[in-house]
């Protein structure tokens, strides 16, 4: 960004925070909503009446062991539940269940691809639950106090811990999207960061270019989207350059970011450590998974991203940037894959699904599986297109449609009249025509240049109003000119 | 004086054969309960009571017996419950100012059960504030008294359900024991109290203090009244993750059996340790010893053998106590934050005053004392030379055991070092009060069954002598104990004022 940063090395390591997609909540049996009415989702665990105790949701752990394996973690037989103790209204407890010293999942990695392919390590993953929402706006609370939700209170989370590997703001996003896209991928989190379902902590400090010792760190909270992510960091490296610059010194600190000001400032310094006095819930047997349970769940492991990415390009044949479009989710990746199958040309699967699907899509602001086109619909139009009974112009007439109504590609062509003409003598007609009426660009033509063509083939596909055999076309006014 | 007053003062076995025969009704013996509560009022057992709610239940009971229907062997019992075992619609204040208004929308999983089994819950039984104390003075509502002496303490925590069915206002109680607050208060007023294997019995619904350490058990007058209530209220519970799982063992219909099996020499090859560590001069009442050493001649005459054996860690018991309970205590007692639910200071400034102020007048000193004790213990620094190294102390406490039930059934200690002791006598000395707990501690540390039974008297008080078995070990102690009571009438014996005369 500026030369004061260009001498210095930025070394980030993210905390993830994603809820795991469970019915009910980590330790008690009232389900998980989203946009619920407050405390409309709570159970008297989850108020921390006297008396009650948590009892482990046996799936979180199902979820936690998928996400160990996908990112090549050890599971870890025996974890222990810990408690984090401290006082905050939106904590029932007055503390919080997580793990400690034993955490589910441990050192694991995943690798992200900017111009070259990085391993980033990833320290350790563990479950906790999430704490309620305090509401502080007096239109939102209703009157000058404050008020608390408990909906979120319990909520499962995986706490999903990298080493600081990151090099850059940019690596750190696409660190989060290869994450995200594994949690989709197993089914263990949506991720929508816009319900706070997946949420980033950074720590971020930087050091002199060649240096291998690590900064002073910060740790910039709640950041909740991954342009919030880039801007946070790099807003932050920055300032800790230019704090050195003027001989200042970073100091470890919880900084707050500003997405309107694009600037990050200090909420609370962590001068003395917090002490959370944690210590092994008594309330809770240690979690034990047998070792079986973690090979049987291996084997139920869907492909990953990035192995499906690898594959597409071998198997099709396709270019990274579009195997890395296609693999952006499981449902979109399924949909070329059985596409590509069913046509036979996946290059020509990957086109309209990249190019014109996804504009589709984005047009019509809908999700993949709210429209009615099917990767049959879509592989029978590239079949016609293919047979020379659909020519790439008509195709993209009819797509919209066929993408938001559904149908038999081959019935609504013909319905429609856009069949096309692939008949001798009609192409040869429509070829005299263009050639009589343009005897200048023809000469033109005759004469050894070849760029004119495109605007002889442009008159003819008019004239037949799209419907002629493009390849025919060409072939016949070629002939026709140069004899 | 009616008959539901007489049979009132009688043990479980005895009302549940009135009831059967039809002698007399649910209602007659609740409405006789209810009486005698108000007539033993001074006594402070009982700090909330229901009677409405309770004589309708008894009318539906009534009905039921006299259909020969019982829902169980507690059907139409008059029972009281400790304070911390939350009832649906009931308030549960732990004694404490801080929950003084709360009302537990819940059923503890214990009450849950009794309901279930037709037990008439007549009221709510006094307790050291959160079963913090050993003798029912740390209380918002005052002390519970000792029937056989209104000076002195009743013991605790659990005094307020002992000192109910010492006094006769009900054949059973429940209360919950942490480091002896059932053991030690049956002890001192001459009542069987029962504190279960960890994990036999639900804790869900029951305040915590400490976790890992609390236990609800039944308060009874004779051993085997014991066994019947805890038939009822143990077993799996998936809403505890300590509870041990599958299903409890009928302990009443063991009993049955062993008494069809042997009538005399009932103890035949059984095996009880005698700790030498448990059997010191110094500090312990002579007169306590001496019952003590009389109910081993008991249990040799009806065939039991006696070993002496060794739990050499015994001396750190108290101290590893008090770093674990106080440890999950701090973390425990962090709900009552006067947010949610209970008492609120008034004009707070602040969150931080919200906070300090409803807490610094929420909770006893006691209680306080404890919390930062325990706060200290988990503190950064702190953590490995006290907390974990309880721990392992918490091992080889649990060791010595294993050890020593390799070669006995059984182990028998004096309940406590002494006698009831007078009122404030020990409130200004919480060392002396906590070592009022010294033999009653390991148990809970180990995770053990272990009863206290009345085996005579002291200075005109009761004593209690201690059995304990090892885990899932039940069913020796209540047939050991069975066999010492079909021999000795300490148990049979009431307060001066045990029925119908009260106290001027």
């Amino acid at each position: 960004m500026t030369s004061e940063l260009d001498r210095y090395e930025v070394v980030i390591g993210l905390e993830v925070h994603t809820h795991l997609k469970t019915e009910s909540k980590l330790f008690s049996p009232a389900p998980v909503r989203y946009g619920e009415e407050p405390n409309h989702s709570v159970h008297p665990i989850d108020l921390a009446l006297p008396g009650v105790l948590p009892v482990l949701n046996e799936r979180v752990v199902e979820l936690a062991i998928r996400l160990g394996l996908a990112i090549h973690a050890k599971v870890n037989p025996y974890s222990v539940f810990a408690r984090k103790n401290y006082f905050y209204p939106d904590l029932p407890k007055g503390y919080q269940i997580s793990q400690f010293e034993e955490p589910v999942v441990s050192g694991g990695w995943i690798d992200i691809t900017l111009d070259e392919t990085r391993r980033i390590g990833i320290t350790r993953a563990h479950l906790e639950e999430d704490a309620g929402k305090s509401i502080h706006d007096v239109a939102v609370a209703g009157r000058d106090d404050s008020c608390i939700d408990f909906n979120r209170a319990g909520v499962p989370l995986l706490e999903i811990v990298s080493e600081p590997d990151l090099r850059s703001a940019q690596e750190a996003v696409a660190y989060l999207r290869e994450l995200r896209g594994i949690l989709r991928y197993i089914g263990a989190s949506d991720a929508d960061m816009e319900k706070g379902q997946f949420r980033c902590d950074a720590n971020v400090s930087i050091r002199r270019r060649g240096s291998s010792e690590l900064g002073t760190r910060t740790e910039v909270k709640n950041l909740n989207s991954f342009s919030n992510v880039e801007a946070a960091i790099e807003a932050e490296s920055l300032r800790q350059a230019e704090l050195i610059a003027d001989g200042g010194e970073v100091v470890q600190a919880t900084m707050g970011f500003d997405p309107i000001r694009r600037r990050t400032s200090v909420q609370r310094l962590k001068e003395n450590s917090d002490d959370y006095r944690y210590f092994p819930d008594p309330d809770l047997i240690p979690l034990r998974i047998d070792p079986a349970h973690i090979e049987e769940i291996r084997l139920q492991l869907p492909e990953l991203p990035a192995d499906k990415r690898l594959r597409f390009e071998s198997e099709f044949g396709l270019s990274a940037y579009d195997a890395g479009v296609l693999t952006a989710s499981r449902r979109l990746a399924d949909f070329f894959e059985e596409t590509a199958k069913a046509c036979g040309v996946p290059k020509a699967a990957a086109n309209w699904i990249t190019r014109d699907l996804l504009r589709e899509l984005n047009e019509l602001e809908v999700e993949l599986s709210e429209v009615a086109m099917t990767p049959d619909m879509l592989a029978s139009m590239i079949g016609l297109i293919e047979e020379g009974r659909l020519t790439a112009r008509n195709a993209a007439q009819i797509f919209p449609d066929l993408v938001r109504d559904g149908g038999d590609p081959a019935t609504l062509i013909a319905e429609r009249g856009l069949e096309a003409v692939s008949d001798a003598g009609a192409i040869d007609a429509f070829v005299d025509d263009v050639i009589a009426a343009h005897p200048d660009v023809v000469q033109q033509v005759r004469d050894g240049d070849d760029k004119p063509l495109n605007f002889l083939m442009g008159q003819v596909m008019k004239a037949s109003q799209g419907k002629a055999a493009p390849d025919q076309v060409r072939r016949t006014l070629a002939e026709k000119i140069r004899g | 004086m009616g008959s539901a007053e007489t049979l009132l003062a009688g043990d479980l076995s005895t009302q549940r054969e009135g009831l059967d025969l039809g002698e007399v009704s649910a209602s007659e013996l609740v409405a006789a309960s209810l009486d005698r509560m108000t007539a033993r009022a001074s006594l402070g057992a009982v700090i909330s009571r229901d009677d409405e709610a309770a004589i309708a239940k008894a009318e539906a009971a009534t009905q039921r017996i006299a259909s020969g229907k019982p829902l169980s062997q507690l059907d139409g019992i008059p029972i009281v419950l400790k304070d911390n075992i939350v009832q649906a619609g009931q308030p549960a204040t732990c004694a404490s100012r801080i929950l003084e208004n709360f009302v537990s929308p819940y059923d503890a999983g214990v009450t849950e059960r009794l309901e279930a089994a037709g037990a008439i819950i007549v009221g709510r039984a006094n307790m050291d504030e959160y079963a913090m104390g050993s003798s029912t003075e740390n209380s918002i509502y005052g002390p519970s008294h000792n029937p056989w002496d209104e000076a002195r303490t009743c013991g605790g925590s659990s005094g307020g359900s002992v000192a109910a069915v010492s006094a006769g206002i009900v054949p059973l109680a429940f209360g919950s024991d942490t480091g002896g607050s059932i053991r030690q208060p049956a002890s001192f007023c001459g009542v069987v109290g029962f504190k279960p294997t960890y994990g036999r019995v639900s804790r869900w619904g029951l305040v915590a203090y400490a976790s890992s350490l609390d236990q609800i058990g039944p308060i009874a007058r004779s051993v085997s009244d014991c066994a019947l209530a805890l038939d009822v209220v143990s077993g799996h519970d998936e809403r505890d993750s300590t509870s041990i799982p599958g299903a409890a063992p009928n302990w009443s219909a063991d009993l049955a059996n062993a008494a069809a099996a042997s009538a005399d020499g009932d103890l035949q090859g059984v095996v009880i340790g005698l700790p030498s560590e448990y059997f010191v001069e110094d500090g312990v009442d002579p007169g306590v010893l001496a019952c003590v050493r009389e109910a081993i001649g008991t249990l040799e005459a009806a065939g039991a053998t006696f070993e002496e054996i060794s739990l050499p860690h015994t001396t750190y018991t108290i101290a590893t106590y008090y770093l674990i309970a106080t440890a999950e205590a701090s973390s425990n007692l962090a709900r009552f934050d006067g947010v949610r639910y209970g008492r609120r200071a008034d004009h707070v400034k602040d969150l931080e005053d919200l906070y300090r102020r409803s807490r610094s007048e929420g909770f006893s000193t006691e209680v306080k004392r404890r919390i930062l004790l325990g706060t200290y213990v988990l503190s950064a620094g702190y953590y490995d030379a006290y907390y974990v190294k309880a721990q392992r102390v918490r091992t080889l406490i649990r060791r010595d055991f294993e050890a020593a039930f390799e070669n006995c059934d059984a182990i028998l200690t004096p309940t406590t070092p002494e006698v009831a002791f007078p009122l404030g006598a020990k409130s200004d000395d919480p060392l002396a009060m906590y070592l009022s707990d010294v033999y009653t501690v390991s148990a809970n540390l180990a995770g053990l069954p272990a009863l206290s039974m009345p085996c005579g008297s002291s200075q005109g008080l009761p004593v209690g002598v201690q059995l304990l078995g090892p885990p899932l070990g039940e069913a020796a102690i209540f047939r050991i104990g069975t066999a010492y009571q079909r021999r000795s009438d300490h148990h049979l014996l009431s307060p001066p004022d045990a029925v119908g005369e009260s106290k001027p």
